[in-house]
């Protein structure tokens, strides 16, 4: 049943196309040399390029081309070799030169799709229509002073890729899993940080509602949505917005709103009428960029593992059930972090721990992935105290628990607690027979067919050893006594 | 002899011989300037302590044998190129305060072999003229004189008429100049000197205030064309910091210059032939012609089609370019600023109305218009279109011949408000010498003749890309045969 917003005259289907700026990681500008480093003090990160001072000129930065490229082969996309830059001439006091190079004519990646995973287990292809490199303005502070504007130009010049997206996306939820599943890609990719509270990801919202079988109706587009969350419910606003103008006899006009996330509603920001003229021309500062194919194919060797190949990989190799698997490639260093832990090992053993007390304990200390409580090689460690029989399943818990306050070893900790559980057939024998000793009673009533005791003795003797024995021999050596 | 009456290669000879100093040639020239140029108005900034520094610093350099090839050379460098600590105005009152903290790479190129820099010389503002009238900093006057009328100003030609006027009144040896249309040759025609653009990519353009990028090109004028030749060889090569900049070794050009022309097929459009063309240019192309025959090279009459789009193509393509790259000068960030209260708007609309001349904001409304949506692909497509025919004009054209002969200008230096009133006539002044921008082809001006009331009249010889050797030596050929020897009457020690 697909999605659709139940409207006075009946349901509504929504149609979503997706504008993603992100940011280019790289150490230099993509025309200039100057660093790209986040929240470094205003104003120190910039070239005369980067400021418009005349005479200065641009030339691109390979790594930036190389990024774009690589973030091509990753959306399935087909590279054109010969792209072109393009100036979007505006005047804005954060755009020293008076134009954003972009290209707009001649795209370096054309069409691609990726495969996005639904929560009722489906999956669908969003198409990919284009992805272009363009720079980044400089920034606006207007609360520095009452009367005055103030201008960082440290992000003036800094390379984006601009990913537009088919408009197949029909629902919130998929706008949302499309979003996800692209910033996973690039953040597999090493090409966008995909940090959208600072700002290296942001998504311009395209939406129109129709109904059931129309060809498009008129689009809104809402600017510059900065989190997974506020995209959903962005285009969830703006539909239920355009479907009350409809059914009230309106007509949606094609327009640029912004998002207000505390009232969860768009307001107009500019009218088509408004909307600038930017002059597009290609940049005559700039020739043509040319790739090689074999440079190309040289990056294309050297792509990491993608998440739908690395998932597929683990329920493959690893024997993962396909949400296990999901879960643990949704972060590069999660998968990473599994990887580690699971070498050598049972993997499925070890998805449960990293899925189950590791992302517990990463919760309720508050830490990520990067700066966990638990390395991946203690972990490892920990698994392999429970593969030689040094830990039983509860005190490996115990252990954890202990490694995550302490940050210890999880062998110096069973040294130092003396946890170490107890594989002495003599050591438990004897303990065995204090406890049927000091239970005759039990022991009779066992004898004369109460079964069920058997438990009792087994939790009298773990009692007695503190809980270090070893459960298997507890049980063999209880039953040989009892007969 | 008069030490400003050097030309550049007789002056590096009297340097390494030690006839003469750095610094006393550079004073030469400085007293000229003091004398002169408050008349003659080549200059918007002279750097005399900053010269004679650089002047002394050559003589210490030719003491100890290390003189470089341009080493004690003192030249002007049009006030287009920036230049680090010396004000850079682009002749306009919205640059009129900004030093740039860097060096253009060119005058970079001509510093690192020893040139002592005299000053900034005056242009049409942001390059965007053709009598030098449009600078903020007043016109300048050219320094020859019509027969029998020594009242009359004649204008030296634009843009670069400070640097044609600065070299012909003896007040440099050389100057750097660019060319967008024309900008060095037509000046050079008009001041009686040679003057050279480039193909495109040669030179760097890193540094150079940009007015239209894909035609911009630097270029030198001197008063030979062997001295032309030995200041490009400076100045150009290739710099990473210029995407369009082209990876090449940079020839001899002085050596080319005396190659002869034996042999050479040179061409003759027959759309150059304008109607109402003077006769006296007619007859100058003609001379210009028997004089290579007679130096043992054929002319051809050959036929470039499209000639008659390239001055409308132009002035679509380079106001386009030019309204997006001045785009820049907003206030915002250096140069002029004209604040008043108000907002973001206000201080671009004052700013922008102040600083900028009337020709100027013509071009930019020109670009604006025709890069507009709707227009676009009337004016500006069409235009790269017509472009791209124009170019194949000439390959086809060159695979007849080895460079082409046309007249420098439709005339010889006018009077200022004989034809300034009206933009299109001014315009026409570029019709023998856009084509060659639009098809980044190299183009040399060089002295041929004079007309009726003694001016000078130049030729223009064109060819393929990247071959300024052959280029250099038609036009030494030519200025040879010629053997101008009428000098500007306003010039030192006159």
């Amino acid at each position: 049943m697909s999605y659709t917003i139940e409207g006075e005259t009946g349901p509504w289907e929504l149609v979503i196309g997706l504008e993603v700026h992100a940011q280019v990681v790289s150490q230099a500008k993509l025309f200039s040399g100057a660093a790209t480093e986040f929240g470094a003090a205003p104003n120190s990160q910039v070239s005369f390029v980067d400021a418009g001072f005349p005479g200065m000129l641009p030339v691109p930065n390979e790594e930036c081309v190389a990024q774009a490229v690589r973030t091509g082969l990753g959306l399935n996309a087909h590279i054109n070799l010969v792209s072109r830059f393009d100036r979007k001439n505006y005047f804005y006091a954060d755009l020293p030169q008076g134009y954003q190079i972009s290209q707009l004519y001649h795209p370096i990646v054309g069409a691609g799709r990726i495969t996005v995973e639904l929560s009722d287990g489906s999956t669908k292809e969003i198409g990919i229509t284009r992805l272009h490199l363009e720079q980044d303005a400089g920034k606006s502070l207007h609360d520095q002073d009452p009367s005055r504007s103030f201008i960082d130009l440290n992000r003036s010049g800094v390379a984006l890729m601009e990913i537009v997206s088919e408009p197949d996306m029909r629902s919130p939820e998929e706008a949302g899993a499309y979003l996800t599943k692209l910033r996973q890609i690039l953040r597999y990719l090493g090409t966008c940080d995909g940090n959208m509270d600072e700002g290296s990801m942001r998504a311009d919202v395209n939406v129109s509602v129709r109904k059931h079988g129309e060809p498009f109706r008129t689009r809104c587009e809402v600017k510059n949505v900065n989190s997974i969350r506020f995209v959903m419910q962005a285009v969830e606003a703006e539909a239920r917005r355009q479907i009350e103008v409809w059914e009230s006899g309106g007509t949606v006009d094609q327009e640029t709103r912004l998002f207000d996330t505390a009232r969860g509603t768009t307001r107009s920001m500019r009218s088509k009428e408004d909307a600038h003229d930017y002059r597009y021309f290609p940049d005559p500062d700039l020739p043509p960029l040319v790739l090689e194919e074999a440079w190309v194919a040289e990056l294309k060797a050297a792509l990491p593992e993608l998440p739908d190949a690395r998932r597929d990989r683990y329920m493959r190799d690893f024997g993962l059930s396909a949400y296990d698997a999901g879960v643990l490639v949704l972060e590069k260093e999660t998968a990473a972090f599994y990887e580690e832990v699971a070498r050598g090992r049972d993997p499925k053993q070890a998805a449960n721990w990293v899925m189950g007390d590791f992302f517990a304990a990463l919760n309720r200390t508050k830490r990520d992935i990067a700066d966990p409580p638990v390395s991946a090689r203690q972990l490892g460690a920990l698994l392999d105290l429970m593969a030689d029989g040094t830990l039983s399943g509860k005190l490996a818990k115990e252990v954890f628990e202990a490694m995550v306050e302490t940050g210890e070893d999880p062998g110096a900790i069973v040294e130092r607690r003396g946890l170490k559980q107890v594989t002495d057939s003599g050591a438990i024998e004897a303990v065995v027979d204090k406890v049927l000793a000091g239970n005759a009673d039990k022991v009779a009533e066992y004898r004369s067919g109460k079964d069920k005791l058997f438990g009792f003795f087994v939790g009298q003797t773990m009692k007695a050893m503190q809980g270090k024995g070893n459960p298997a021999l507890v049980n063999a050596v209880l039953k040989a006594k009892l007969g | 002899m008069n030490p400003t009456d050097f030309t550049l290669a007789g002056a590096r000879a009297a340097l390494d011989e030690r006839a003469i100093s750095a610094e006393e040639l550079t004073r030469a020239h400085l007293d000229a300037i003091a004398a002169l140029n408050p008349r003659l108005n080549a200059y918007i900034t002279v750097t005399a302590e900053q010269a004679l520094a650089q002047a002394r610093a050559s003589d210490e350099r030719i003491a100890r044998g290390e003189a470089g090839p341009l080493e004690g050379i003192p030249l002007a460098i049009k006030d287009l190129f920036c230049t680090k600590g010396v004000r850079t105005t682009a002749a306009s009152r919205i640059l009129g305060n900004f030093v740039p903290p860097y060096e253009s790479t060119v005058s970079g190129n001509l510093l690192r072999d020893g040139a002592v820099f005299l000053g900034k010389a005056n242009l049409d503002e942001f390059a965007m003229g053709s009598a030098n009238l449009t600078s903020a900093f007043g016109a300048v006057e050219n320094p020859w004189k019509r027969a029998g009328d020594p009242e009359a100003k004649l204008v030296p030609g634009g843009s670069s008429g400070g640097s044609a006027a600065a070299v012909a009144a003896r007040l440099a040896l050389g100057a750097t100049a660019t060319d967008t249309g024309g900008s060095i040759r037509q000046p050079a025609a008009f001041c009686g000197i040679a003057g050279i653009k480039p193909t495109y990519g040669r030179c760097s353009r890193w540094g150079i205030v940009a007015f239209a990028s894909s035609l911009d090109q630097a270029g030198p004028v001197a008063r030979t064309v062997e001295d032309c030749a030995i200041l490009l060889r400076s100045m150009a090569g290739f710099d990473p910091k210029d995407s369009t900049s082209v990876d090449l070794p940079v020839p001899d050009f002085a050596a080319a210059c005396e190659r002869g022309v034996k042999g050479l097929r040179i061409g003759v459009p027959r759309e150059y032939r304008l109607d109402g063309m003077p006769a006296e240019i007619e007859r100058l192309w003609q001379q210009g012609l028997d004089w290579l025959r007679e130096a043992g090279a054929e002319p051809v009459e050959i036929s470039l089609p499209h000639t008659k789009y390239a001055l409308p193509t132009y002035y679509i393509v380079a106001p386009a370019e030019a309204s997006s790259n001045l785009a820049r000068y907003d206030g915002v960030r250096f140069g002029l600023r004209v604040e008043q209260g108000g907002d973001l708007k206000d201080l671009y609309e004052r700013t922008r109305a102040a600083g900028f001349g009337a020709e100027v904001r013509r071009r930019i409304l020109i670009g604006t218009y025709v890069l507009s949506a709707g227009y676009y692909d009337a004016y500006y497509l069409k235009a790269q279109k017509v472009r791209a025919l124009i170019r194949r004009d000439f390959e086809q054209a060159f695979a007849e011949v080895d460079a082409i002969l046309t007249p420098a200008t439709p005339s010889a230096a006018f009077a200022a408000g004989e034809a300034s009133d009206d933009p299109v006539t001014m315009y026409l002044n570029d019709v023998f010498t856009v084509t060659a921008n639009l098809a980044g082809l190299p183009g040399l001006a060089v002295p041929a003749g004079l007309d009726a009331k003694g001016l000078p009249l130049g030729l223009q010889v064109i060819g393929q890309p990247f071959d300024e050797e052959t280029v250099f030596a038609v036009g030494r050929a030519i200025e040879r045969a010629a053997d101008i020897r009428a000098l500007p009457a306003v010039r030192a020690h006159a």
